[in-house]
């Protein structure tokens, strides 16, 4: 069996979905297609086939830049002790109302 | 994106920074939380995962060749619908494993390649031919009764991509065994017929099912440390026992008797006991000796080779797409 020519493989794209009107589109997996409009029709019959979304993004993965897991801490960190961000932080005594 | 950069990583320098990656990696694993494809993981952790889900890749495309052999002579449109729901259903689970393969560094042409030059092991099952329709029945319900049972602790793994790829997966099996059961229940319900027809498929099946779960735990090789790193949950002598023990009763219900004269409940260990697997015949399939081997890869080849102008024509008509556009915006 002849190698195939790796310059024709077709982009990758990661794929999100949207499961019902009001809800996020949310990331489900990836697939490989020779263009973007092709990308959704594969989605279509690779991760809807049982009514799990009304609506499909695709994009090529080479666009998507992510945060490099080895600077998880320098970035996330900092709000770890940051508790006053949060409602719960204040005491409210119980007499005052809608707040 | 996952495929990106990943070369470079997890190459074997045992350096004292790579003694020290690998404990954090352990403890990680440890502490169940999931290792996704950017973060640092042992080459061999990396080369397991590679082996494993490439080859169960594998086995869902090559496991669309006995059933959908029946797509066409399936006796109502009903079962019609539903056969080739499930075979679509297959070639989605080898699409999304692919996926979680590629996450590790390999490209899905390198995979596809090793399949079609016979390099790439699948799952020996699909090596069996299936002569009758009661043998879509039996696959349904034994096969992918048995690869739901292998799956299902796979959901847990601690390969994020794999197990969400899993999850996806399992979701669906469970369609492909009840309607196989119930493909069953019609002919062992049947005319007399019908009915043995049910019984032969049953007797088929039953062993290469059983030998689905892998070697003996004595035999199983890559077992110990796919175990520590979470890939595997159960040991396969375990999981073979739980299948036999959850199938037999439902044998039982279908009034089938289970080929093996060895078979009985084992008060005492509130197992069933059965008798010895044939080992031989599971190293001939696997080495390629099996029944099907050659024509299942020869479908496979001939199908890869017949799509070549389908995948061409596609290539060349994304081309024509980007350059009118990028003509436009010129």
């Amino acid at each position: 069996m002849s190698t195939l020519d790796v310059s024709r493989q077709w982009p990758l794209y990661e794929v999100f979905v949207r499961a019902r009107g009001g809800l996020d589109h949310k990331h489900v997996g990836s697939l490989h297609a020779a263009d973007a409009r092709m990308a959704i029709d594969h989605a279509r019959d690779l991760y809807t086939r049982r009514l799990e979304g009304v609506s499909i993004w695709v994009v090529a993965s080479k666009d998507i830049t992510a945060s490099d897991p080895s600077e998880t801490e320098s970035l996330f960190e900092p709000a770890r002790d940051k508790i006053y961000r949060h409602p719960t932080f204040y005491e409210i005594p119980d007499e005052v109302k809608t707040l | 994106m996952y495929t990106q950069a990943l070369d470079m990583q997890g190459t074997e320098g045992a350096g004292p920074d790579e003694a020290a990656l690998e404990q954090h990696f352990l403890a990680r694993v440890d502490a169940e939380e999931k290792i996704e494809p950017k973060d640092w993981m042992p080459a061999r952790y990396r080369n397991t995962l590679i082996r494993q889900i490439s080859q169960h890749a594998h086995s869902e495309i090559v496991g669309m060749l006995p059933e959908a052999n029946w797509i066409t002579r399936a006796p109502t449109l009903k079962r019609k619908a539903i056969l080739i729901a499930k075979v679509q259903d297959e070639g989605g689970h080898g699409a999304y494993l692919y996926s979680a393969a590629e996450t590790l560094g390999v490209s899905r042409d390198q995979l596809i390649d090793q399949l079609l030059s016979g390099k790439a092991k699948y799952s020996s099952i699909f090596n069996y031919p299936t002569p009758t329709w009661a043998d879509v029945g039996a696959i349904g319900w034994l096969v992918d009764g048995a690869a739901i049972m292998n799956q299902i602790p796979l959901c847990r793994c601690s390969y994020g991509p794999y197990a969400r790829a899993m999850v996806r997966i399992c979701r669906e099996e469970s369609f492909h065994q009840r309607q196989g059961y119930d493909l069953m229940m019609q002919l062992a319900g049947g005319t007399p017929q019908q009915k043995r027809m049910a019984q032969e498929a049953l007797d088929r099946w039953w062993w290469p099912a059983l030998m689905m779960f892998g070697p003996s735990d004595a035999n199983s090789t890559h077992s110990g440390e796919s175990q520590r790193w979470k890939i595997k949950r159960f040991s396969n002598d375990e999981l073979r026992q739980k299948f036999v023990d959850f199938t037999v009763p439902q044998a039982k219900f279908l009034d089938l008797a289970v080929p093996d004269p060895l078979l009985r409940w084992d008060v005492d260990r509130q197992h069933y006991e059965f008798g010895p697997i044939d080992w031989n015949e599971f190293d001939q399939v696997l080495k390629g000796d099996g029944p099907c081997n050659a024509e299942r890869l020869a479908a496979r080849r001939d199908a890869h080779a017949a799509g070549a102008w389908v995948r061409d024509a596609a290539s060349a008509h994304a081309e024509k797409r980007r350059l009118r556009r990028a003509d436009l915006a010129a």
